[in-house]
């Protein structure tokens, strides 16, 4: 099997042997759920549900809001008491609408219609269903896989490519759900492919997972579905070099992997997948990764939506050490928080805490133009050149260089012998092009108001003057009236 | 002679004519380098530049007679696109931009007097005589025109918050980046 090279990427130490081994366990039901209202890319969703409701297992407290959005399920049956804000899973700090459930402890399922063969249902039923069950990118990006499918069906993908990289350290969550749940995600892989009319199916794994590679290859003996290794490396789990890697095809700067007629899904939204259509079960809950320098017993956990980020590390032992740095998601790519009392959300592939020596911290140098960044670049930008446009202000420079092709990986940030955080560079000069974006849409519309207002106020001034004018031709007609009755009447 | 003379009355003739044509059929409306100017300009006539209108600010741009940094609501961003189109050097040292900003009512001095909701040049305020008077934030663009007319100083600037979409990563300095302190939750 031919495989194609790739460009730029690093290899971090992988540290996956300390979560890897152990079995996935069940997070025991926490006191209280905080489930978001927005896990995922697109509008929130709105709560459907009212304070003091009791809810079932997957019953729907939060409807999707526009094209782009996804419904929010109680992870558990129980009671709603309380809608409002909670702190979201976000760097910021910052709150976020969310229902708050108390779980009764019963767990009992709303039941859905399961229909008799999966197969036979239409490709857009199977899109449907999955939308209805709230399903998003568990890759880490929650992007509403219903709308992913329901385009990729229009446009004509030939090509369904299921990410299995898993190329963050640390984190093995989709390792461990290949490895004990292969034949689920094998069915979902076909009902994905059948939902869109994809002619072939390819997952690619990385080589240093081989038990997780030998399961799905026993899973998928019987099926079209074809497993691939692919070498182990960081972005490898970046969608556009999975597809170069397994393909040889290149998506075009700034365009999207349906450019070149191919559809990319995570290995636990396959999982998802079926488990929406053939079981009934809307995403209520995922395979969140435990682990870091600071916690006694790394290990895979399946835990409810909404869940404490706290009871997560109770469960793995507690910490060893104060960690330096709470993290979800991988190391590379993920959102640093504040406190442990945020949720898990769709999105959330691991919790990591980890210790001082682990994010080796360094004072940045000057940067001595080495260039590693550039070879470590999977895109192919200049990682050092646009850091320094950003510097100096010059946004517009940035982006001439490509910017916006930039995905934030952070290999650049993680191989520079300066320590100079580029790629937090680059994700502040993102935000402050989409702050001047946001300006710029403001003020089409403040100008639009201001226009209005100013014809509003000269439609007001002539219908003044309008109605003035009437009134004195009125008057000039009565009294031209009342002139001429008196010259009739001093005639007769 | 009269051969001179035709050709020299012929040629005047039609030469006179062209240009009288392309008189007319290419006629330039005003300065087209202000109307390009205006679009850059935030377009809600506040006057806070001293002109009358965005227009006005555009004329005086296009002349030469006003500084780039004329703009007040614009802040930073106007600042660099004038730069930019007009080929100048911005000094943006000077420039206060205090990020976006906008208008608040605060309900216990609002008597309710209309005034700044007469003024608002892009109908953001809200109210009726002797009703306390409310700032649709999406329409307010900080133009700080009600500020002005305001007879109890019931309205103030205020910064607007972050909110999780609007919310982004601050310039990275060369110092090492903060580690987060207190777990607790």
């Amino acid at each position: 099997m031919k495989l194609f090279k790739m460009r730029g990427g690093v290899h971090p130490e992988a540290r996956k042997a300390d979560s890897s081994e152990r079995p996935i366990r069940i997070l025991p039901l926490p006191p209280l759920l905080h489930v978001p209202l927005q896990q995922h890319i697109g509008a929130p969703a709105k709560p459907v549900v009212r304070v003091g409701d009791k809810v079932l297992a997957g019953q729907l407290v939060g409807v999707g809001q526009g094209h782009v959005s996804a419904p929010v399920h109680a992870p558990t049956s129980g009671t709603v008491v309380a809608i409002g804000d909670h702190p979201a899973p976000h760097p910021s700090g910052l709150s976020a609408a969310t229902v708050t459930i108390a779980p009764d402890g019963e767990g009992r399922w709303f039941e859905y219609e399961v229909p008799a063969d999966p197969f036979a249902l239409a490709p857009d039923d199977i899109a449907a269903r999955a939308g209805a069950a709230g399903i998003v990118g568990l890759g880490g990006a929650a992007f509403p896989s219903s709308v992913k499918l329901d385009a990729s069906r229009q446009s004509g993908v030939d090509t369904l490519v299921i990410n299995g990289g898993e190329c963050e350290p640390y984190l093995t969550c989709d390792d461990r759900i290949m490895r004990e749940r292969a034949s689920e995600i094998v069915t979902g892989i076909r009902l994905i492919q059948h939902a869109v009319g994809a002619t072939r199916a390819l997952v690619g794994i990385e080589d240093n997972k081989p038990e997780a590679l030998a399961a799905m290859r026993a899973a998928a003996a019987a099926t079209d579905v074809q497993i691939r290794a692919v070498p182990a490396m960081y972005p490898m789990g970046w969608e556009k070099q999975m597809i170069h890697a397994l393909l040889g095809r290149e998506v075009p700067a700034e365009g999207r992997s349906a450019d070149i007629g191919v559809l990319v899904h995570n290995v636990a939204t396959a999982w998802a997948v079926q488990q929406a259509v053939c079981q009934g079960r809307p995403l209520v809950s995922r395979i969140v990764t435990v682990s870091g320098g600071a916690v006694v017993a790394p290990c895979n956990l399946e835990v409810p939506i909404g869940a404490p980020v706290q009871a997560l590390f109770d469960v793995c032992g507690g910490f060893r050490t104060t960690p330096a740095r709470l993290v979800l998601g991988g190391p590379m790519m993920g959102q640093q928080i504040a406190r442990t009392s945020v949720p898990v959300v769709k999105g959330t592939s691991g919790v990591l805490a980890l210790t001082q020596a682990e994010i080796g911290l360094t004072r940045p140098a000057p940067c001595i133009r080495c260039s590693t960044c550039v070879r470590a670049c999977p895109v192919g930008l200049l990682p050092l050149e646009i850091a320094a446009r950003v510097r100096s202000d010059d946004l517009a420079g940035a982006v001439a260089l490509g910017l916006k092709d930039c995905i934030g990986c952070g290999s650049c940030s993680y191989v520079c012998p300066s320590g100079i955080p580029l790629v937090h560079f680059f994700n502040y000069a993102k935000g402050d092009l989409a702050a001047q974006a946001r300006s710029k849409a403001k003020q089409e519309t403040t100008r639009k108001l201001a226009a209005e207002r100013s014809a509003r106020i000269e439609r007001i001034a002539r219908e003044r003057e309008e109605a003035a004018a009437a009134r004195k031709a009125a008057k000039a007609a009565k009294e031209a009236a009342a002139r001429a009755a008196a010259t009739t009447e001093a005639a007769a | 002679m009269i051969a001179a003379l035709t050709s020299l009355t012929v040629l005047g003739t039609s030469l006179g004519l062209i240009l009288g044509l392309a008189a007319r059929f290419f006629k330039v409306e005003g300065n087209p380098l202000v109307e390009e100017i205006e679009a850059l300009l935030p377009g809600t006539q506040c006057g806070q530049c001293g002109y009358p209108g965005c227009t006005g600010a555009a004329q005086a741009l296009a002349n030469g007679n006003a500084p780039l940094t004329l703009c007040p609501p614009g802040g930073r961003a106007v600042v660099a696109a004038l730069a930019a189109r007009l080929g100048m050097e911005a000094d943006l040292s000077g420039v206060e931009d205090a990020g976006p900003r906008i208008a608040e009512v605060r309900e216990e001095l609002c008597i309710g007097c209309t005034r700044c909701y007469k003024v608002c040049p892009t109908d953001a305020v809200l109210g009726a005589a002797k009703h306390i008077h409310a700032v649709f934030s999406e329409a307010c663009t900080a133009c700080g025109s009600c500020v002005d007319v305001c007879p109890t100083e019931a309205i103030l600037l205020r910064p607007l918050a972050p909110t999780l979409q609007s919310w982004g990563w601050g310039k990275p300095g060369l110092q090492p980046l903060a580690i987060a302190q207190g777990m607790a939750a």
